[in-house]
């Protein structure tokens, strides 16, 4: 339990709840509630029947022998491609939803960065039946059309946020005014283990699915539910978290982070937070953040919407800290290299986000007898623009 | 030396106007003179707002004012060099208005400090809350004479503003209504269910309205209510660059103060 929230809401120095006391009702309502309600027979009941028959988990967990023997050593994908709508996103949502009913809440709102998290949202909300405003940035809105089309189809209402670099940060600075302006009937879900407590801990438990069935998986296929290493992109930090969470305290599994270093770490244009930022405040949260000297917070940059926040989940800055986890960058040119790879060794096209994974695997040393693996946290199906127009197909 | 905003609110109990406006807008070296005008034009209690990217708690002014600012090079930095002979011209309370992070990164300790050097005294920090300030912070703040105000909102609990009272120093905050800064409401728009409801508690500190405060009737409204009330993003917009501040300042405090 050493990598644990603790009753304050903190991992080691980082997370807690910097909410302005306009927000201090609803977070707090939260936090004495969220274990309660989700720790409960009911809630398991119905969150592990959607899990099954909804988003059609478990999501298998594949030996890829091509991707393996290029290597050299043994490679496993965890597909969350696989699930209803394309990602591990919603895990979360399915979680948040039903917890935002046992609250009595009738209005849902949400962040999205490339709209995956959007698009989880719109679709619990209309499992549901509840109202549902996405907040996006309105660069992410001229870049994402087809997420866009998809939330509205859903009946969610897309409002585009025109502050800022009118990408992520800003979306979730809207959708913060939001809650603000209307704190008795809403709920935020937020999209990553990011935010005030108790956020980062609910998403993880919500997320952490995906671990829980890596072990059985590894078990059965392996005989050993360990494995060597496992590999996770990380922007906010979400499907990482849900993919180290049950093996946190098993210390010989190697966990691996990988940042997006957009042109490079050396070059403004980068969301490699761990790399460059250091500590700080941002969406009620103190974490690691890419900012200035004067505490304002830089403009992130990477080829994958999903990645480009400046800031990052206080569980990962922790692990970092206490060197528990190891955190590596991609770049854009090695990310589209991966993405490549692996769809043609394997037939599986990734998400962009998801590629910062894979691209990890040219960076570090593996052995034969390894177990490595992979959490494949989405489908490159909305991705496909980007992956034609630099392939040129 | 005792603290400005104890000494304001032991000789003034009404119709207290306190005005928030944004340091490095319009122009980054207008500050002292913004300053200057407002006490003069008879401003009681002056807020300075320093510039955060990321102002989660604020509507479009406030927004639009910190990014000019920004872009026109203000710092925390700067903003102390700007003050630093405030004190020689200036007399009433000054309180330092800001997102937590920038102070985060000025150092809370050489922050606190430097209040206290140029003549600051107070600071309200939205997004650092009461545990956290409480916890790691107050000593700082009580060793360099400064007071962290503290807010209150339509849905903090009974229980909580009893504690907010007893930490809160020179005075509690009340924002108006649930919602983000230059909401721009009419009289009837405002929760006066609240008001009465924290009139009634006989809190120990005095009380001023923000949040939604434009114009003579919503302050005069306000007022009756509470010590007075707080003027940001109206006053904020009111800055016209084809008039002086001078002139925009006199005719605005005129405004508010004086029923047309």
């Amino acid at each position: 339990m050493k990598y644990q929230v603790n009753e304050k809401g903190y991992y080691g120095e980082f997370g807690g709840a910097w909410i302005p006391e306009m927000m201090f009702t609803n977070i707090d309502e939260l936090k004495s509630r969220y274990l309660e309600i989700i720790e409960s027979d009911e809630f398991r009941k119905e969150f592990d029947q959607l899990m099954k028959d909804y988003v059609g988990r478990p999501s298998p967990l594949y030996y890829a022998s091509r991707l393996s023997e290029h290597y050299g050593s043994g490679i496993y994908l965890k597909r969350e491609d696989l699930n209803h709508t394309g990602s591990h996103k919603l895990n979360n949502t399915i979680g948040q939803i039903l917890l935002a009913q046992k609250l009595g809440k009738t209005r849902i709102i949400a962040e999205t960065g490339a709209g995956q998290h959007g698009v989880a949202t719109a679709t619990v909300c209309a499992l549901k039946g509840i109202k549902c405003v996405v907040y996006m940035g309105a660069l992410d809105v001229s870049r994402q059309a087809p997420n866009v089309k998809k939330m509205k189809m859903l009946g969610a209402e897309v409002i585009p946020v025109h502050s800022g670099n009118k990408t992520l940060k800003d979306a979730t600075n809207e959708a913060m005014r939001d809650w603000i302006n209307n704190p008795e009937d809403t709920h935020y879900i937020i999209g990553s283990v990011v935010g005030p407590h108790p956020y980062p801990d609910m998403v993880a438990r919500f997320q952490s699915i995906i671990s829980a069935e890596m072990k059985g998986q590894l078990k059965e296929q392996t005989g050993n539910k360990l494995p060597t290493r496992v590999l996770a992109c990380v922007g906010g930090g979400s499907n990482a978290a849900g993919a180290f969470y049950h093996f946190l305290d098993d210390e010989q599994v190697e966990l691996i982070g990988v940042e997006a270093a957009g042109k490079g770490v050396d070059t403004p244009e980068t969301a490699a937070t761990l790399t460059v930022g250091s500590p700080g405040v941002l969406h009620s949260s103190k974490t690691m953040l890419m900012q200035s000297e004067d505490g304002q917070i830089t403009e992130p940059y990477s080829i994958s919407a999903g990645l480009d926040y400046p800031g990052i989940g206080p569980l990962h800055a922790h692990l970092h800290k206490t060197g528990r986890a190891k955190f590596l960058s991609a770049t854009d040119e090695e990310v589209l290299q991966a993405a490549l790879l692996l769809t043609q060794k394997e037939g599986i096209i990734p998400a962009l986000e998801s590629a910062h994974a894979l691209a990890a695997l040219e960076k570090i040393k593996m052995n034969p007898d390894d177990i490595n693996v992979i959490n494949l946290s989405g489908s490159g199906n909305k991705d496909m623009e980007t992956y034609l127009n630099y392939f040129g197909y | 030396m005792k603290n400005r905003i104890n000494q304001l609110f032991e000789t003034k109990k009404e119709n207290i106007f306190s005005v928030y406006f944004t340091a490095g807008f319009p122009n980054l070296n207008d500050t002292v003179q913004i300053i200057q005008e407002l006490e003069k034009n008879g401003v009681d209690l002056i807020e300075i707002g320093i510039p955060f990217s990321d102002p989660t708690a604020d509507g479009p002014t406030i927004q639009h004012s910190s990014e000019v600012a920004l872009k026109n090079g203000i710092s925390v930095k700067l903003l102390f060099e700007q003050l630093r002979e405030i004190r020689k011209s200036v007399n009433i309370p000054l309180i330092l208005m800001g997102y937590f992070n920038p102070v985060l990164q000025f150092g809370v300790e050489a922050f606190c400090a430097k209040c206290h050097e140029v003549g600051i005294d107070g600071t309200i920090l939205p997004d650092l809350p009461l545990n956290e300030f409480e916890e790691n912070y107050k000593d700082t703040f009580i060793k360099n004479n400064l007071h962290n105000i503290l807010l209150i909102t339509p849905q903090t609990s009974e229980k909580r503003i009893r504690q907010i009272d007893d930490a809160s120093e020179g005075f509690i905050y009340m924002v108006s209504s649930s919602s983000t800064t230059g909401a721009g409401k009419k009289v009837e728009d405002f929760h006066h269910d609240y008001f009465e409801r924290i009139q009634q508690m006989n809190l120990k500190k005095p009380r001023l309205i923000g949040f939604g405060i434009s114009d003579n009737a919503t302050f005069t409204n306000a007022c009756n209510y509470a010590n007075g009330a707080i003027i940001g993003s109206a006053f904020v917009k009111s800055f016209d660059k084809n008039v002086t501040i001078k002139k925009s300042i006199s005719s605005f405090v005129t405004e508010i103060l004086l029923p047309a």
